[in-house]
């Protein structure tokens, strides 16, 4: 496997759109394909092991989540990259495919609010319980106050 | 798998929310005092020797003495938060040595007088770090070390960062820098061992230190 074979592949997929170049294989995802395409990712391409997620925030666009995953024997790289819509907060999990996401989506969802439908155990992670509003979103505010501290 | 409700997101703050930066420092101030009752104590012994004639010449010696024993032991209690715990470790080793000042680093806020708060204090940890400084025997200092610590340094507009540890305990002695050098912080001990010189029988000082304020 290749990354040149993986792009072909990917694009042979109906809904996907393979962005051109880049060391990596990038890949925007609609919502509802995103397990598929992540199984799909790890079975075929070989994938298995989930190296980062997070979210981007597009203000008035809305959030956009992403997920790297790599093939490490072969060295390929695939990012998904999944528009969530403006106003919408919700994205499936991929953490029935990948273990690894567990964690990550976690962090995401402190960070960004994003909710991950069919995650196990969907918390805070980094920040307290009681904290209000998920810092990373562009309209929190710098210098939030937090009381006793500031 | 059980798929769980989404929960409720709670909208973030925004910026007509934010009550003005003077109204928490008003807040800070309002802090209840701890309880000092062995230095009451003190301060009524004290007064009571004062009354007889030349008693003040006994409480001015005694004073000086019990300054001389604070200053010549301040151990401080040994809690890193940051990179400015490295330069602590440092001055806590055999270059700088200040163990020839009496200081001894102690892993108890028990046994402790001296609070190093070396490094950015977030707001999770805030409370841990009130609870050792609470923990800390009567009397007790805090040093605040680096710029995180004074202020918030470079973290300071961050959402998770306190804005100076001085939002938390009361500090003595500031010493800034980022980090601050050993030699900065061995400054600022001595500078504390000046101000402890001057400790009088109500815990609080009785004129600014020049040096300090």
């Amino acid at each position: 496997m290749t990354s040149d074979r993986a792009r072909a592949l990917l694009s042979q997929i109906t809904g996907l759109t393979v962005a051109d170049g880049g060391p990596a294989v990038t890949v925007h995802v609609p919502t509802e394909q995103l397990a598929s395409v992540a199984a799909f990712v790890k079975e075929t391409i070989g994938c298995a092991f989930f190296a980062f997620s997070t979210a981007i925030d597009h203000k008035a666009d809305g959030l956009e989540t992403v997920a790297y995953v790599e093939n490490l024997d072969d060295n390929i790289t695939v990012v998904l990259r999944a528009k969530l819509g403006a106003g919408n907060i919700c994205c499936p999990s991929l953490v029935p495919v990948y273990r690894g996401a567990n964690w990550m989506e976690r962090e995401t969802y402190d960070m960004f609010g994003v909710q991950f439908e069919g995650h196990p155990d969907l918390r805070r992670i980094l920040l307290s319980d009681d904290w209000d509003g998920h810092p990373l979103l562009k309209s929190y505010a710098v210098d939030t106050p937090y009381p006793p501290y500031r | 798998m059980e798929i769980k409700p989404p929960v409720p997101v709670i909208p973030a703050p925004v910026w007509k929310d934010i009550k003005d930066l003077q109204e928490w420092q008003a807040l800070h101030k309002q802090r209840p005092a701890t309880g000092d009752k062995h230095s009451a104590l003190f301060e009524q012994m004290t007064e009571g020797i004062h009354s007889f004639p030349g008693g003040f010449v006994v409480t001015t010696l005694a004073d000086n003495f019990f300054n001389w024993a604070r200053k010549s032991s301040v151990w401080p209690v040994s809690f890193g938060l940051a990179c400015c715990a490295i330069e602590m470790m440092a001055t806590f080793a055999s270059r700088f040595d200040v163990e020839r000042l009496g200081m001894v680093p102690w892993a108890s806020p028990r046994h402790a007088d001296l609070m190093i708060v070396s490094g950015t204090v977030t707001i999770k940890m805030a409370p841990m770090l009130q609870r050792i400084y609470d923990q800390m025997p009567d009397p007790k200092w805090a040093l605040s070390m680096g710029s995180c610590a004074n202020s918030g340094g470079p973290f300071r507009h961050g959402y998770h960062v306190v804005k100076g540890v001085d939002r938390v305990i009361p500090v003595d002695v500031y010493v800034p820098g980022c980090p601050p050098p050993p030699e900065s912080l061995l400054n600022g001990l001595l500078l504390l061992q000046e101000q402890i010189s001057t400790f009088r029988r109500t815990g609080r000082r009785p004129a600014p230190n020049e040096k300090v304020d």
